[in-house]
């Protein structure tokens, strides 16, 4: 019996020494440049940079825009999309939803090179909209987080809450803003965190279409390829912390099945 | 005959077929009047929620109408429809309080709030759930829940109110409880129920009116007494309580013969006539075996509280007797039944049925002779495994040692010979009669059971005949 529950222990040791040098270890060194300067002394100098420096506030409100706009675009795209796909009687609809989430399966850098020549196409000089063009980019990389949570919540609601709304007067509006639309906010939710927040840093995105805007994640990236490990780590830190309160603000972390976004497929 | 007008709804014609080409239900016809209670009864898949649910307008019938106090609603919507369901799972709004969910169909009336809270009160009063207004639906029990759903729907005050198995998912004390409190709740509010279920003592206790369905057909329609005492056939005597059921042809006027034995009867049916006897196990009555008139040996005695289940073997039959008292197992009983307890369905198709065992090697045995077919010939899809059981094609074991087969087979296809070896069993002449182009004759074997045989030659009475039956003119049927 010894021997056995050491054995299970055990089996979480390689995860474990995973976790302390790859995520405790790291955070602490983040944690420490964050809140110190060049000679190794504690400052709050970084925290207070970040909040002072136009730069910085400009790249966190662009940010905070293209990830909120591309969020508003894919959840206009995607709800219907779910919606349609969960409530028809299709035979096909497993075929269908797939066709939505085939794309994740597709190199990235190969959807967005693609994507980058048809946008040259259409709008000759790339440099022209850059903001439309890492909103389209964003968009069309984050979609399928959208669609399949809301697919999910809705195909799991039983048929018979809606019968029982049309059984008690109302119309398929109603019985959609009434029911449908309330009980798959756990997945309108889980979708939103799994896009707006990549939306907001996912840099690559934006370099592979030519956009020489910044957002977030590349505001990070040119403090650290210029050698500013502290003003570099406090604004991670700072996006750790916006994460963690919008985590919290929509209790996402609470609801397991909202957050169950269809592993199997992904 | 009450007047028209007090039909509340009437089901014509009505036929629902799915586009797989499934038909549900086929070609329904049924009137409600005002205020009944009526419940549509059977076994899983015969149609009844599928007629619940075009009632409700969950789905449109494909042929017929619905009438609802004459006027047509078969097309209408659910939510244009004066009724309201109670749901088989509740179907509670798990993101509304009690309130307002009880609340929906208020609020969908766009009626006052005054009135809304005002009623909303009046019916939790009604289901016994005073000031469970603020509570959240997952805080509930069951029972609670069904109480809401209950709630729910009558607060819209409908015309007639849907049950779909509303008890299915309750325990038993709790059902038997909610069963008398709805039944109850429809004699106190007079509003018409239309109550689905599969449980035929739940039909049985709370029924004005029960429709017996099977195979989308309705089988017979009748008050709770008569669909008891007067089945008319035999679905709905297997169905509704135990019974014991057999073969047997009427001998004389009012007299009829089955289970070895003839028995006095009311029945007053054409002489030669095959029937299908129905006797309750509560009416066979246990005497001396010299009073008897017919005879056995007990075979089990099981103890079911308030009487005992007694199982007498009588030649090849099986009769099922509930009584007070308990004989011995292995006591030679009589059995007798007063005529007035013997119900008789004449039965428009006279097949032969009989028990076949299952021999070790999975041929079929009966009457000591082998069948030439096997088990697994005359199940499609099963097997035969290394440790002797069967296998059906859902992958369910079974114990041939503890299955029997029916055997059915038509009076036209028994060939009758004076070559006793040569039949599968053999017998006596008891009867004929001349039916227009031919003899039906009964055949009375030593095994206690009668044939039906149908042959265009004139043999005599008490002839000692072998009968051949076919193995491919037989139908075959798990027990």
């Amino acid at each position: 019996m010894q021997i056995f529950k050491l054995s299970r222990k055990s089996l979480g040791i390689p995860y474990g020494i995973f976790l302390i040098l790859f995520v405790v270890l790291p955070l602490l060194v983040l944690f420490y440049f964050a809140f110190t300067n060049g000679q190794g002394h504690f400052t709050l100098a970084n925290l207070s940079d970040f909040f002072t420096d136009p730069n910085t506030l400009g790249t966190l409100f662009y940010s905070f825009a293209v990830a909120l706009v591309t969020t508003a675009l894919c959840l206009l795209l995607a709800y219907p999309a779910a919606y349609f796909l969960a409530t028809s009687s299709l035979k096909q609809k497993e075929v269908l939803l797939l066709l939505f989430i085939m794309p994740m399966w597709i190199n990235f850098s190969l959807r967005i090179t693609a994507l980058k020549e048809i946008l040259t196409v259409i709008e000759g000089n790339l440099a022209r909209y850059p903001f439309a063009n890492a909103v389209v980019g964003m968009t069309y990389d984050f979609l399928p987080f959208m669609i399949l949570p809301i697919y999910n919540t809705i195909s799991r609601l039983d048929p018979s809450l809606i019968e029982a709304a049309k059984d008690l007067g109302a119309n398929e509006r109603h019985a959609f803003l009434k029911v449908t639309l309330p009980l798959s906010m756990p997945g309108v939710i889980s979708g939103i965190a799994m896009v707006f927040l990549p939306a907001m840093t996912n840099y690559v995105v934006l370099d592979m279409l030519y956009n020489s805007t910044y957002i977030m994640g590349s505001l990070i990236g040119s403090y650290f390829s210029a050698y500013n490990w502290h003003g570099g780590s406090m604004i991670a830190l700072i996006l750790l912390a916006i994460i963690i309160l919008f985590t919290i603000l929509t209790g996402t972390d609470q609801d397991d099945r909202a957050s169950g976004t269809g592993g199997a497929l992904l | 005959m009450k007047q028209t007008t007090e039909k509340i709804i009437e089901l014509n014609n009505i036929t629902k077929t799915y586009a797989s080409g499934i038909t549900a239900v086929s070609d329904f016809n049924l009137y409600v009047q005002k205020g009944e209670f009526v419940t549509l009864l059977g076994p899983s898949g015969c149609g009844k929620t599928t007629t619940l649910r075009m009632i409700a307008g969950f789905e449109l019938p494909t042929e017929g109408e619905i009438l609802l106090n004459g006027k047509n609603i078969s097309t209408l919507p659910p939510y244009e429809r004066p009724v309201n369901t109670v749901f088989q799972r509740y179907a509670l709004f798990p993101h509304m309080n009690i309130f307002e969910n009880i609340a929906f169909g208020l609020r969908q009336k766009k009626m006052a709030s005054g009135i809304i809270s005002k009623k909303v009160k009046h019916v939790l009063d009604l289901v016994d759930l005073e000031g469970f207004e603020g509570r959240s639906v997952n805080t509930l029990s069951g029972g609670q829940q069904q109480r809401v759903a209950i709630a729910r729907a009558l607060v819209n005050e409908p015309e007639i109110l849907l049950l779909d198995e509303p008890l299915g998912a309750l325990d038993l004390k709790m059902r038997k409880e909610m069963q008398l409190e709805l039944k109850e709740m429809h004699e106190r509010l007079g509003i018409t129920f239309i109550y689905v279920t599969h449980d035929q003592e739940e039909a049985l206790t709370m029924s004005d009116i029960i429709v017996v369905m099977n195979e989308g057909k309705i089988q017979q329609i009748g008050r709770p007494e008569d669909i008891y005492n007067e089945p008319k056939n035999v679905f709905v005597a297997d169905f509704i309580g135990d019974s014991n059921l057999f073969n047997g042809i009427m001998t004389d006027h009012l007299k009829v013969r089955f289970c070895g034995g003839t028995f006095d009867c009311v029945d007053d049916i054409e002489k030669g006539t095959h029937i299908t006897a129905v006797v309750r196990p509560e009416d066979v009555i246990i005497t001396n075996p010299d009073e008897g008139t017919i005879w056995g040996r007990v075979d089990s005695v099981i103890f079911k509280g308030i009487h005992y289940e007694i199982t007498v073997i009588c030649g090849k039959n099986e009769v099922v007797i509930q009584s007070v008292n308990a004989p011995k197992v292995g006591e030679f009983v009589g059995l007798q039944v007063d005529p007035d307890n013997i119900h008789i369905m004449a039965t428009g198709d006279s097949t032969n049925y009989f028990m076949a065992d299952i021999r070790p090697d999975f041929r079929l045995e009966f009457n000591g002779k082998h069948l030439d077919t096997s088990v697994t010939a005359i199940i499609s899809g099963s097997s035969r495994r290394e440790d002797g059981m069967l296998v059906n094609s859902l992958g369910d074991a079974i114990d041939p040692a503890r299955t029997k087969i029916m055997i059915g087979i038509h009076p036209k296809d028994i060939t009758m010979t004076d070559q006793i070896e040569e039949g599968l069993i053999d017998g006596y002449i008891s009867n004929l009669v001349y039916k227009g182009d031919h003899y039906s004759y009964v055949i009375h074997t030593e095994i206690g059971q009668d044939f039906v045989v149908d042959d265009e030659y004139l043999w005599n009475m008490n002839d000692h005949v072998g009968l051949i039956m076919p193995v491919e003119k037989m139908t075959f049927k798990l027990k």
